[in-house]
């Protein structure tokens, strides 16, 4: 103790009081605050929609509006359906740090629980598309040829050739493909999350929607075989050509430079 | 010495005289044109390999490894190529999952090539003579007698031709050389036949149906939703048809539905059903397939050069090179219920050209 007190005029000493005294509400907190509900098996549909609704009011509201009909910083959420939430949602670009041209994705701090809640009170201001399925979204058994002819005329444009995005104007920029859960995949060709257009089943059928996750999964994939080895980014040739001048020549003139600075001479100078 | 002398000391005729001056005078070793004297070579230094014979077999040896790892590289090159089936993938640590074959062959060619050359220097620098020998340039003028020689030569010849007696040699040799390239400017006409109005026209027309390049199957206005995009091309084109990239080039349509409200351009709101408006999708630049469209700003980027039109206005140019705006097809619905063209484009699509007007 003694040794303690020695130290309490340590310049250091607030700091590290500080620290405990957060340290120890945090734990108190953790230990007294309610249990998660969500988790709990509460099926009544109202019982979601009024839990969705207060989810909302903390962390939608002030941008989207009380009852969802917009306001200057976000649009109208009614008849964006389940679908728009669970995408914006669940890749964590909702709620939004801060407006601007793009808004990018995130870790999600919502639960699962807490997003379906959430995605039951929107669809209930209006209908929209709906979650879908595991059954709608598994690539299992899809054409990837031809998920990757519909990939090239619909999403190529600005997603690039294999899913690794692209610029567009003003700072807004289609987002990597890479590593997406195939369900989110699907909401966003479903809803058309940001500025990306929607390609709903009227116009891209539930069936084409399949081929392309597959494609995706193909290309880009965590056992995509890339059979010369470096993608480089999967650019095409400006990063090739970049690589092989700055890197391939580089390692040349290098080489070239450390042949010529050392002598062959038996007596060195 | 004067400041005006020193131009006449760099005359041809002079400069040998100064030369002779300067070598006489032991001393002066440098002149005004010339401050510092020639060290001339430093004094040649043996390498270890010309002093011990032992070390000069060392060095031997090791470019005779060197070429003998290229052999077998290239032996490892031929027998992987026979040995590891095309579609193999093994994991490299840095690289990833990579084609067996495409890594060994890369690596053994590598190896040989990389070994050849490396022997090679390593044979020039330790073993070949490396003694400095200077070759002193000669003077870049002929010798006054060659040039005599050359100049009466020539004059000789004029006169045995007797170009300037001859007169209908001259001109009919002038009127030869001048009709020759005429025979070159023919040939462009090879190049192929005039557009004629090709360029003006599509495969569009009156009641030819919008067809979803997704399913082949034609649009209803109710599949095209607000914030949607669709690709579509007339009726009875045909995937397979021999010339069906042909016509697909001028053909493509990028269909979007914007709000009636949010449309600021008259005509085209009036050209569209109800808000769905069908626009040519080649670039009035250089004719990229241009679709990079924004459905919250209505704008279309060109991946090319980055030009940028509004939908929401005509398709005007907002940004960049594009000269005019995207040519809009006239739609409407027909009996059936299809989404239909009215008319073919009323402008040329994709890239402007001489007479376009």
């Amino acid at each position: 103790m003694k040794k303690l007190s020695a130290r309490r005029r340590h310049p250091l000493a607030a700091l590290v009081v500080l620290f405990i005294a957060l340290a120890t509400t945090g734990v108190l907190f953790t230990a007294f605050a309610p249990a998660d509900r969500a988790v709990a098996d509460e099926t009544a549909q109202t019982l979601t929609i009024e839990e969705g609704k207060k989810l909302y009011s903390v962390g939608c509201a002030s941008c989207h509006g009380t009852g969802g009909q917009g306001t200057t910083d976000g649009p109208s959420l009614v008849g964006v359906g389940a679908a728009a939430v669970d995408f914006q949602v669940g890749t964590g670009r909702m709620p939004a740090q801060q407006p601007g041209a793009q808004v990018p994705d995130k870790p999600t701090i919502y639960s699962q629980a807490e997003i379906d809640q959430l995605a039951a009170y929107i669809s209930s201001l209006g209908a929209g598309p709906e979650v879908p399925t595991e059954n709608e979204y598994n690539p299992e058994g899809a054409d990837i040829a031809e998920g990757g002819e519909l990939f090239r005329t619909n999403c190529a444009q600005c997603h690039n050739f294999t899913g690794k995005g692209g610029a567009l104007s003003e700072g807004k920029y289609a987002p990597s493909l890479e590593g997406v859960d195939p369900k989110h995949i699907y909401e966003a060709m479903q809803t058309g999350p940001q500025n990306m257009p929607s390609f709903p089943d009227t116009t891209l059928s539930e069936e084409n929607k399949k081929d392309i996750i597959a494609y995706l999964e193909a290309v880009n994939g965590d056992d995509t075989v890339e059979p010369g080895g470096l993608s480089l980014g999967g650019l095409g040739p400006v990063s090739e050509g970049l690589f092989g001048w700055v890197f391939g020549l580089g390692a040349l003139i290098a080489v070239a430079v450390w042949v010529a600075a050392r002598t062959a001479k038996a007596k060195k100078s | 010495m004067s400041s005006q002398e020193i131009p006449e000391e760099n005359l041809p005729a002079e400069q040998s005289a100064g030369l002779d001056q300067q070598e006489h005078g032991a001393v002066k070793v440098a002149d005004e044109k010339n401050p510092f004297a020639d060290p001339g070579l430093p004094p040649h230094e043996h390498r270890i390999q010309d002093i011990d014979e032992r070390a000069a077999r060392r060095s031997e040896r090791t470019v005779a490894l060197l070429f003998t790892v290229s052999m077998l590289s290239t032996i490892a090159f031929i027998a992987a190529y026979l040995a590891i089936p095309v579609d193999k993938a093994i994991y490299v640590f840095p690289i990833g999952h990579i084609s067996a074959l495409n890594f060994a062959l890369g690596c053994t060619l590598g190896l040989a090539l990389f070994s050849i050359g490396a022997g090679a220097v390593h044979w020039a620098r330790t073993l070949m003579s490396d003694e400095e020998i200077a070759d002193e340039r000669h003077a870049i003028e002929a010798p006054p007698e060659v040039k005599a020689k050359v100049l009466a030569d020539f004059k000789q010849g004029a006169k045995e031709s007797a170009l300037g007696r001859r007169k209908l040699i001259r001109n009919t040799m002038f009127g030869a050389l001048a009709l020759f390239p005429l025979s070159g400017v023919m040939l462009l006409g090879g190049l192929g036949p005039a557009p004629g109005t090709k360029l003006r026209h599509t495969t569009w027309a009156k009641g030819k149906k919008l067809v979803n390049m997704n399913t082949n199957e034609p649009l209803r206005p109710s599949d095209v939703a607000v914030g949607s995009l669709t690709f579509a091309m007339p009726e009875g084109l045909d995937e397979h048809d021999h010339d069906f990239q042909k016509n697909i080039a001028k053909d493509a349509l990028m269909i979007v539905r914007i709000q009636p409200d949010d449309i600021k351009d008259p005509r085209e709101l009036e050209w569209s059903h109800e808000g769905i408006v069908a626009f040519s999708k080649i670039c009035t630049h250089v004719g990229c397939p241009i679709s990079l469209y924004e459905q919250q700003t209505h704008h279309v980027l060109c991946p090319c050069h980055q030009s940028t039109f509004d939908l929401a206005d005509g398709a005007r140019v907002i940004f960049g090179p594009a000269g005019h705006a995207l040519p809009q097809l006239r739609i409407t619905v027909g009996e059936d219920g299809y989404l239909e063209a009215v008319s073919d484009f009323e402008e040329p699509v994709g890239p402007a050209f001489w007479e376009r007007g």
